[in-house]
């Protein structure tokens, strides 16, 4: 088993190496859909906590994803916060959100939870735009905000820094959810998701772990929502419907429940079939828009039939037989 | 005070389409503990489907006619390919299985149909009916529309032997398969009819919210709302809940909100109910055995 768990080490290494080169060797566009793809990898991340490890499943995570993004935005520019305040500020203030949707979450169960988080994920356009709001949010015309530039004199442009921000942001959550799952904690949270009843006996506080779960899961998409606000330089309501909070759970569902390492597949996926879609409907015109949907929609039902354990449990199934065949144990 | 017996007026006409909706809803949930994520998007595809027969020149009636039956079948087709396999999954498969559902019918819909808004003709035209100012036409037919949905199904499963069955199906399988129902079939009906009732709920809507393939998002949010106040488990709660949510969010929607911010009242109106009544207004309660 030793050698599995070495070559695991070499592989997580490899990733992060190719992830420190990329900005370096693409450019432009690429850059910017490499950051995109690591900000959907931190929302993944939070998501699979939340559903992959404790069970809760999460319609509406798009609304912290958007909490994140506003609240960086607001605090960006109307409050003057620089970006390396806005965002932490923003994701405290989504784990408190998180926290508080958490409690009533508790008395819900699943299918209930399911219908509140998917309420909350169709009525979050419209909260956003919200008239009472507008003096802060910019209603239906959203905010700009103006992207980073790299500190200290560093030889970078803007797309090169604003990458870097979000690796080395997604690098240190991976390394907090490593720590958190494969510890105490993760044991807890898998315990109440497989069996709450035994988990109470002994002795796992289920009520408290359930609700921080949901807190520390809505700061990673609170994380992940402001790095995509300064990112993308505009926030604006109709970016955070119903299809973005569909899309996590598609993201995590592709990557496997309960992966770490699968949320990179997933983020890899989300990011570039729609991108796929848009190009096929430069030369199939517009009935090419249904084209992510029907992937999304296929995959979801064939991924629960075949293969619940994702890209990443495919991955592995295949590396350790591999493994076997060549006399690794 | 006029302005406001309108927004009642149009709310009940609302209220109508959202309390068959949840109805379809409850018939699946009393089968199987479930909610189906896909009612929405299956209702509208029916929808589509009617408004391409009327575009070839069928008449009103036989396209409604049609649908219904259509959607009956393709109901009983889903639960038969689709939802069968996946009867003694966890509640999270089943879910993230709804929802795939409910991508692939926005997605088929897109496909087939285009993403542009279509208008649905309405049978009911012209001038108001008895003489009620407060409401269209169409309004007055749509709530017509569904009362009598609600009483076929009651009366459906009350008077006859099938829907018996199918009560008895839902209540206790194990009982039931023992006197020689068929549970499977029956599941398989329910899925069907309420993709059929979905599909009339849907046809109802189309000419006063628009026909596109995100018709029915807002309006099965709405139904999810009316059976979670109703009480899930109970069909009338939840056909009340359904009026009373159409009624709630017109009268929120106009004179505190405002009509852009409108779905943050099913949002306000599932969670408070959860976390104050969870059974809902007529709903068992239940309790868990350890």
């Amino acid at each position: 088993m030793a050698r599995a768990d070495e070559l695991a080490r070499v592989a997580t290494l490899a990733v992060f190496a190719a992830g420190l080169a990329f900005p370096f060797l693409a450019s432009g566009y690429h850059l910017y859909q490499g950051a995109e793809t690591l900000i959907y990898a931190i929302a993944l991340l939070g998501l699979n906590l939340l559903t992959g490890f404790n069970g809760q499943i999460s319609l509406g995570h798009g609304a912290f994803f958007a909490i994140g993004a506003y609240g960086t935005a607001v605090l960006a520019t109307k409050a003057g916060l620089p970006y390396w305040a806005a965002i932490p500020l923003a994701s405290v203030i989504c784990f408190v959100a998180g926290f508080l949707f958490g409690f009533p979450a508790l008395r819900f169960g699943g299918l209930y939870l399911a219908l509140a988080t998917f309420a909350l994920a169709v009525a979050t356009p419209q909260i956003l735009a919200f008239k009472g709001f507008e003096a802060w949010t910019g209603g239906f015309q959203g905010i700009l905000l103006t992207k980073p530039k790299p500190p200290f004199g560093l030889k970078l442009s803007a797309d090169q820094w604003l990458y870097l921000i979000c690796f080395f942001s997604a690098a240190a959550l991976f390394w907090a959810a490593r720590n958190l799952t494969t510890g105490r904690v993760g044991r807890a949270l898998i315990a109440i998701r497989d069996h709450p009843i035994a988990a109470e006996t002994m002795g796992v506080n289920a009520a408290l772990y359930k609700t921080s779960c949901f807190g520390v899961s809505a700061l990673y998409a609170g994380v992940a929502g402001g790095l995509s606000a300064i990112a993308v330089g505009f926030v604006s309501p109709e970016s955070f419907g119903l299809a973005l909070s569909l899309s996590f759970l598609v993201g995590v569902v592709i990557g496997g429940l309960a992966s770490l390492g699968g949320v990179i597949f997933g983020a890899v996926f989300i990011e570039f079939v729609p991108n796929l879609a848009d190009q096929l409907s430069m030369s199939f015109g517009e009935s090419a828009k249904a084209l992510p949907g029907a992937i999304y929609g296929v995959l979801l039902i064939l991924a629960m039939a075949g293969a619940p354990s994702g890209a990443a449990g495919a991955l592995r199934a295949i590396a350790s037989r591999t493994l076997g065949a060549l006399g690794f144990r | 005070m006029n302005e406001f017996l309108h927004q009642l007026a149009s709310g009940l006409a609302l209220g109508g389409v959202y309390a068959i909706m949840a109805l379809a809803l409850v018939m699946i949930y009393q089968a199987t503990q479930l909610v189906n994520f896909a009612q929405g998007e299956m209702a509208m595809f029916s929808t589509y489907f009617a408004w391409k027969l009327m575009d070839t020149g069928w008449p009103y009636w036989g396209a409604f006619a049609a649908t219904v039956v259509v959607s009956f079948l393709g109901g009983l087709a889903i639960e038969r390919l689709v939802v069968r396999p996946f009867a003694k999954a966890p509640v999270l498969s089943s879910i993230i299985v709804f929802i795939g559902l409910a991508l692939i019918f926005n997605a088929l819909a897109g496909w087939l149909y285009g993403y542009s808004v279509v208008t649905v003709d309405t049978p009911f035209s012209g001038r108001p009916w008895f003489g009620n100012v407060y409401m269209s036409a169409h309004e007055s037919g749509a709530v017509l529309v569904s009362l009598a949905v609600l009483a076929l199904v009651y009366a459906f499963f009350r008077f006859t032997p099938l829907g018996l069955a199918m009560r008895a199906a839902a209540q206790n399988p194990t009982s039931s398969r023992l006197v020689g129902i068929r549970v499977g079939w029956m599941l398989a009906l329910g899925w069907g009819l309420a993709a059929a009732i979905g599909a009339i709920a849907g046809m109802m809507a189309a000419p006063i919210v628009y026909l596109d393939p995100n018709m029915m998002g807002g309006v099965l949010l709405y139904a999810f709302a009316g059976a979670v106040l109703g009480g899930i488990d109970n069909p009338f709660g939840a056909a009340f809940g359904g009026f009373a949510v159409g009624v709630l969010e017109n009268l929120i929607g106009a004179y505190v909100v405002g009509a852009e911010t409108k779905l943050s009242v099913a949002l306000a109106i599932i969670i408070g109910v959860l976390v104050w009544r969870p059974s809902g207004l007529f709903g068992r309660r239940l309790v868990a055995r350890v």
